[in-house]
């Protein structure tokens, strides 16, 4: 099947492989900042496939992983409320909020539904005008698009029982935020494929040229990221400082104008709190004034929201690439998919849970020693 | 009169209730994944105990004179009850079909129970009856008792059939999945995830250049044809809800071994692959109602594969992998591009990804 054949075909993947090795003469430390890609890595082992003085730092792709405890815990409110019909795409209803879940919600009686288009919530609210339908409008650049046309649509045609909850985060000023940071180690960045669709790349120039660091846009499946992997390595031991383009069959440098034309329409940015790192200036989407009647946070004014994070949780490290999930004192024990301490080992983009499920059994400790997650309640 | 019932607490009730996270049921927990199994062995086999249970088939084995019976049942609560490729009325009969062939038996007699909605078209439950009287024909099992209940509109989901089945198993035959054992080969009929998809598509309406039709289908000519070998066929599984992944896992657990399996010796439809792709779901996970595994000695491997090429349903049969000593309890995969990861135990149902 094309563009699925060619980038998992094993002969490719050998190739590159070789060619990274034979390329590499010193350590460098390379981070991705993409969900999907830190799914790819792990679920393709890509670690098996390069030299040890490669290593991959997972940084804080996963949208998911980094919505606010606060804002988690306003959704679960909004959620409880028997006038409300609350929306969301699937991962968003397992992440653990200071008690609950929206999942839990949702058996306890709650209204809430899983859809796979904000444009299907937009439908839902035309379907049941009594009810205010709140969509959760989560993820990086690459869903802000469709959220925007939710948004358009629902005002063109006449719906005033929809909002969306908004929590949309962007990646270059998470890339400053983590180059400037004492602890920063990273040498080079795969930046995300699809974000960088709708963006482009323009924005990564500056960035790569201050902090010095090669950055790559690269695609999701494994030849895309040994490709990316490799163009980042031999710029790193040429001493070269670029942005390149591995995903150029779907990425150009300007983006698609057109989506990014909804952006501005409906959306500003703002400052956001991105969960486990803290406030990054200027690193989110928020609606426009004169979309607030869309506005969920403004519509559902929800008060004394009191968080609670669990203290074992070190999802912060995680997210920023300090540690790796394995690392983690409750990884596999007190921490697993089935009872998530935090957002990382929920999404299945998310770092924790991608080392659980695909790569547990080569790191024995701390998980248990099967492999295998069984109860011990 | 009224009259006062007098409940014996003494046995189960006045056990503890098992401690859980939960304290509702989640959807979850039907999954097929580990939450699924979690309320299954926590709750009803920890409760109801005993050595047919424990022996975590899909079917009961039990001697009774001579014989040996299975005894199985299953529950259809599929929505939309009209999919491509079948209906609820034919998925319950071949599916409890399939978990008498899964143990080795051959199907006889099968129950069929309807709890129908009040509203439900009679043109519909038309077409129910004789989609289970066709898979019954097929199948060459008689519907034998049944029982009809009809719960106020809103009270259910148009229709829920419970059916349950009893086979015989000839002599000689003798599955159970702690007989997986080291150096096992594991054979798949067929390719994977068809039904899932052909559900969703219809549940989510998604179009694909071709139809992607449900696999429902009686799976007996696979036990036919190779009951021949006797008790080298160790173990046999149909990878209905939870998918392949879940149920080799299941039995990797039960067994204690490892397995070894190959991706890319399983086959996918490329239009379900693309649906997966679009969805964010993993096809591994993805229930199929007309395949079959059986995990079998290594020195019949080749021939239980031979024999079911020549049949119909079976004739994209693979050998995907073996059974090993490494990592027991855990199923392991080759990838595509050479690496190994683990295929894991899924915790509950599967939730397409954002981005």
């Amino acid at each position: 099947m094309k563009y699925l054949d060619e980038f998992r075909d094993g002969k490719a993947a050998r190739k590159l492989s070789a060619e990274i090795k034979s390329v590499v003469t010193k350590p460098w430390q390379i981070m991705e900042i993409c969900g999907g890609q830190t799914h790819s890595i792990l679920k393709y082992s890509i670690e098996e496939l390069l030299p040890e003085e490669i290593t991959l730092i997972h940084g804080p792709g996963c949208p998911v992983c980094v919505t606010p405890l606060e804002l988690i815990d306003k959704a679960i409110a909004i959620a409880q409320r028997e006038d409300v019909i609350f929306t969301s795409f699937g991962d968003m209803l397992r992440v653990p909020g200071s008690k609950h879940d929206l999942l839990s919600i949702k058996a306890k009686g709650g209204n809430v539904k899983m859809v796979y288009s904000p444009l299907d919530a937009v439908k839902i609210a035309e379907n049941y005008p009594d009810k205010n339908v709140v969509f959760f409008a989560v993820g990086f650049e690459t869903t802000a698009p469709a959220n925007a046309m939710s948004v358009i649509e629902a005002k063109r045609r006449g719906i005033k029982n929809y909002s969306i909850l908004c929590s949309h985060v962007l990646v270059p000023p998470a890339i400053e935020a983590l180059l400037s940071s004492k602890n920063n180690n990273i040498q080079g960045f795969l930046a995300a494929g699809h974000v960088c669709t709708v963006m482009g790349y323009e924005e990564y120039f500056p960035i790569a040229e201050k902090y010095n660091v090669p950055i790559v846009v690269t695609g999701f499946e494994p030849i895309d990221i040994l490709q990316g992997i490799l163009l980042t390595v031999k710029q790193l031991e040429a001493g070269k400082i670029e942005v390149q383009n591995q995903y150029s069959r779907v990425v150009t440098k300007e983006g698609n104008i057109s989506a990014q034309k909804l952006l501005e329409e409906v959306f500003e940015r703002t400052d956001r709190k991105w969960r486990g790192i803290g406030n990054i200036p200027s690193s989110g989407f928020k609606l426009k004034d004169e979309y607030s009647d869309y506005d969920a946070e403004k519509i559902f004014k929800v008060e004394n929201i009191e968080t609670e994070e669990s203290p074992l949780c070190i999802a912060g490290e995680v997210l920023q690439g300090i540690k790796k999930p394995i690392e983690c004192s409750a990884f596999g024990k007190e921490c697993t998919p089935e009872r998530p301490l935090g957002a990382p080992m929920v999404s299945t983009e998310g770092a924790c849970a991608a080392y659980f499920h695909y790569g547990r059994y080569r790191h024995p400790e701390p998980a248990l020693p099967s492999g295998r997650l069984v109860s011990e309640s | 009169m009224k009259q006062n019932y007098e409940i014996d607490f003494s046995t189960g009730l006045s056990c503890p209730i098992p401690k859980s996270d939960y304290e509702h049921v989640l959807l979850a927990h039907g999954g097929g994944g580990t939450l699924s199994h979690q309320l299954i062995s926590k709750l009803f086999f920890s409760q109801f105990d005993n050595e047919f249970l424990n022996e975590q088939h899909d079917s009961a084995i039990f001697n009774i004179d001579k014989s040996r019976l299975a005894f199985t049942t299953d529950s259809y609560v599929v929505q939309p009850i009209f999919f491509p490729g079948g209906n609820i009325g034919g998925l319950a009969v071949n599916g409890t079909v399939n978990d008498l062939v899964a143990a080795g038996a051959r199907p006889l007699y099968i129950s069929a129970g309807f709890i129908i909605e009040e509203g439900l078209l009679i043109e519909d439950l038309w077409k129910i009856v004789l989609s289970m009287k066709e898979a019954a024909r097929k199948s060459g099992v008689k519907i034998v008792t049944g029982d009809t209940k009809v719960v106020d509109k809103g009270k259910g989901d148009k229709i829920f059939i419970n059916t349950s089945g009893i086979g015989i198993i000839k002599e000689g035959i003798n599955i159970s999945p702690k007989r997986c054992v080291h150096g096992d080969k594991i054979i798949l009929s067929g390719r994977i995830a068809d039904h899932g998809i052909a559900i969703m598509s219809a549940r989510e309406g998604l179009e694909f250049e071709t139809a992607i039709v449900s696999d429902t289908a009686p799976l007996n000519e696979l036990l036919d044809c190779i009951e021949k070998f006797g008790d080298k066929i160790h173990v046999m599984r149909d990878p209905t809800r939870g998918g392949l992944a879940s149920s080799l896992n299941e039995i990797a657990e039960i067994a204690n071994v490892g397995m070894l399996i190959e991706e890319e010796k399983i086959s996918i439809l490329d239009e379900v692959k693309g649906a997966c792709e679009i969805l964010g779901l993993d096809p591994l996970y993805i229930a199929n109602e007309g395949k079959m595994i059986a995990i079998v000695d290594k020195e019949v491997a080749d021939d239980v594969l031979i024999e079911w090429r020549k049949k119909e349903l079976g004739k994209e049969a693979e050998i995907i992998g073996e059974v090993t000593s490494e990592n027991p309890g855990t199923v392991v995969m080759k990838t595509t591009i050479g690496s190994k990861r683990i295929v894991d135990m899924i915790s509950g149902e599967q939730l397409p990804r954002i981005c």
